[in-house]
């Protein structure tokens, strides 16, 4: 299972390809691609998104499901979809942090 | 401390509004990414892993209170309320708008800063010692010489498209506080037989995949002829670095292959071009750029003061600070004094916007409004009164900046790692948290005694793990965290790159191989006076092997 994301050309932050050919900031919403088909078209969407300025930098990552979980393999990917693991107040996983400490 | 003239706010403003040109166009689609990249650095904004991250360079590691200021309302408006030092004497901010980033600049601008060339196969920021012009043991202050190479080497179009980037470090005295011999360029003034001042030139030192001490390649240097002669080096480096192989493209890597006689023959021969041309700096010009780092208007001061000798037999705590965090100064009655960011379980170099202004308010009312940053990520006040030490002391521990910890093994150096890197393999910072936290007992880590901890999340080495005399390399095996421990590294004068001891350890066992590579420090040393490096120099790796592996 792999999903593509990159990094948004206005400001950096780290965005998922969705089903809907969109970009969303929360890894759940990214359009998981089963078969090599799949990740083709999407690097594909991913490319033009690129060539009309809306993202820098796509990236294909394998992941795993955990329910209504995706959860990156590589340290790297889940560390861009969490945040710094030395600061759970920031990055996505601020709003985890925010209700847990609330 | 350098003030800009009218050209350089004037260039320094016109860079700005060339870039914020540059940025509308990549919005607008008129600028691919490739076309603009290197535009972006070249103004110091990298894109990592969370958001862009921008590098602001602090000429020499020196900045005014105003300056402090400005990098702390920076940190509020455009970032997430914080900013991390560097190894390289740079502030940088990790979630940047590239949007934002033009007003930034502009902001910046206002009191004097940029971020050009804080990345790119350029001459990057000139750092120094970061008690230049403060210390005793001084024999001039380097500032001066920094500044005439920062402006030569301010878009130099000789060399704005060198193999790969290039660091000049300078330092005005016999020890090494600025690591330069582990710089493409060393420089270090001292005294002839005449007794005139000039400079020792060293070249080709790096850290990185292939670490390098620097040779000396010229024991004297004329103080005028110095931009000739760096221009010398340069040039020899610019037509014969690689270009082939980034890897191999560093100036280190030519000195190695073709050997230290041919590259210092070149440097010779095209230094006899340049001596006595226009890169001879006048003498005015010496002198006006001397004036600006005039020393400021000192107290004549008795060395002791019945109040703070008082102050240091009645409060260990700030006697710790007193001893571990001051160093001695050129004039009686005043020190300089470290800032440890470093505090038990906190990232190494990180301050928030409170205590930004916090620091820049001690330097105001403390240290004639001067403040200086280490390469050891750490923040300086340069010239205090001892008299003021217990209040500064005091408002440090209020604003949890009071780690009395300078030089100890809680003053760890650590790059940003995994956690914001897009070139890391492993992350640092909570390796390094971690260690703080297993040693935050002062009464041990004062028996420990001096020990630089040095932490990397990749070969790039930003975190100095090659010269830690406990450095710490993470790598990425399989996409497990692991780090690999060297022993023996010294970036100071008496140079070392630290010698891997064996097989990587886990994330949840470096702090356990840590105190163990310590413990058998503290078992083995001849006596308390020892040190962890001399030990290590003594006895070698084997006893350390044999404690950590079961076998040497």
């Amino acid at each position: 299972m792999k999903i593509v994301s990159a990094n948004r050309l206005l400001d950096g932050i780290v965005v998922y390809l969705t089903a809907q050919d969109t970009w969303s900031e929360d890894v759940t919403q990214a359009a998981i691609a089963e078969s090599d088909e799949e990740v083709k078209r999407l690097e594909g969407l991913a490319d033009q998104a690129v060539a009309d300025n809306l993202v820098v930098g796509p990236v294909v990552g394998a992941i795993n499901r955990d329910g209504a979980k995706v959860i990156p393999i590589r340290n790297m990917e889940r560390i861009r979809s969490l945040g710094p693991t030395i600061r759970p107040d920031l990055g996505k996983q601020a709003d985890t942090f925010r209700v847990s400490n609330a | 401390m350098y003030r800009y003239d009218e050209f350089d706010h004037q260039f320094v403003r016109e860079r700005v509004e060339q870039f914020r040109d540059q940025v509308e166009r990549r919005l607008k689609g008129d600028l691919t990414e490739d076309q603009f990249k290197p535009l972006r650095l070249q103004n110091g904004l990298y894109l990592q892993l969370h958001a862009y991250m921008l590098r602001v360079a602090i000429p020499y590691g020196t900045l005014s209170s105003r300056q402090m200021h400005k990098l702390a309302d920076l940190s509020a408006k455009y970032d997430k309320g914080y900013g991390h030092f560097t190894t390289r004497q740079n502030i940088q901010y990790n979630w940047i708008s590239l949007a934002d980033t033009p007003a930034i600049l502009e902001e910046l601008a206002e009191v004097e800063m940029h971020a050009i060339q804080t990345s790119g196969n350029c001459i990057r920021n000139v750092t120094a010692d970061h008690l230049a012009g403060a210390s005793a043991d001084e024999i001039e202050d380097p500032r001066p010489y920094a500044e005439l190479i920062r402006q030569w080497s301010t878009l130099h179009p000789e060399f704005a498209f060198l193999p790969r980037k290039f660091k000049i470090a300078v330092v005005g005295s016999e020890k090494d506080r600025a690591a330069i011999r582990f710089h493409d360029i060393g420089l270090c003034l001292v005294k002839n037989d005449e007794d005139e001042v000039g400079f020792q030139v060293h070249v080709g030192g790096g850290m990185g995949r292939s670490p390098f001490v620097a040779h000396q390649i010229r024991d004297f240097l004329p103080k005028e002829d110095l931009l000739a002669y760096v221009e010398a080096i340069l040039r020899v480096y610019n037509q014969f670095g690689r270009r082939d192989n980034k890897y191999k493209a560093r100036v280190k890597i030519l000195v190695h292959e073709a050997g230290l006689d041919e590259i210092r023959a070149a440097v010779e021969a095209e230094y006899g071009h340049l001596q006595g041309g226009r890169l001879t700096i006048p003498r005015a010009e010496q002198d006006r750029i001397l004036a600006y780092f005039q020393d400021p208007e000192f107290e004549t001061l008795s060395d002791t003061d019945i109040a703070y000798e008082r102050a240091l037999q009645e409060n260990p705590d700030f006697a710790r600070w007193v001893k571990n965090n001051t160093h001695p100064h050129k004039k009686p009655g005043y020190v300089s004094a470290t800032i440890a960011l470093k505090s038990t379980g906190e990232a190494p170099g990180d301050a928030d916007t409170h205590q930004l202004h916090v620091l820049a308010d001690l330097g105001e009312r403390y240290s004639f409004d001067e403040l200086r940053v280490s390469h050891e990520q750490n923040v300086i006040l340069p010239h205090v009164r001892k008299i003021d030490l217990i209040e500064i002391w005091a408002t440090l521990v209020d604003a949890g900046m009071g780690a009395p910890v300078s030089g100890l093994i809680a003053d760890i150096i650590a790059c940003p790692g995994l956690d914001y890197c897009a070139l890391a393999n492993a992350r640092s910072i909570p390796v390094a948290q971690e260690i703080s936290q297993r040693f935050a007992n002062l009464e041990a880590q004062q028996d420990i005694g001096p020990l630089k901890l040095k932490i990397s999340g990749c070969i790039n080495a930003c975190g100095h793990h090659h010269v830690g005399h406990i450095g710490i390399l993470g790598v990425d095996r399989k996409n497990e965290e692991l780090y690999q421990i060297t022993l023996g590294g010294s970036g100071e004068e008496d140079a070392s790159i630290g010698t891997i001891i064996g097989p990587g350890f886990p994330a949840d066992k470096i702090t356990d191989a840590v105190e163990t590579t310590v413990g058998t420090y503290l078992d083995i040393r001849q006596d308390e006076n020892e040190t962890f490096l001399q030990t290590y120099r003594r006895v070698g790796a084997t006893p350390f092997k044999e404690r950590l592996y079961g076998t040497a």
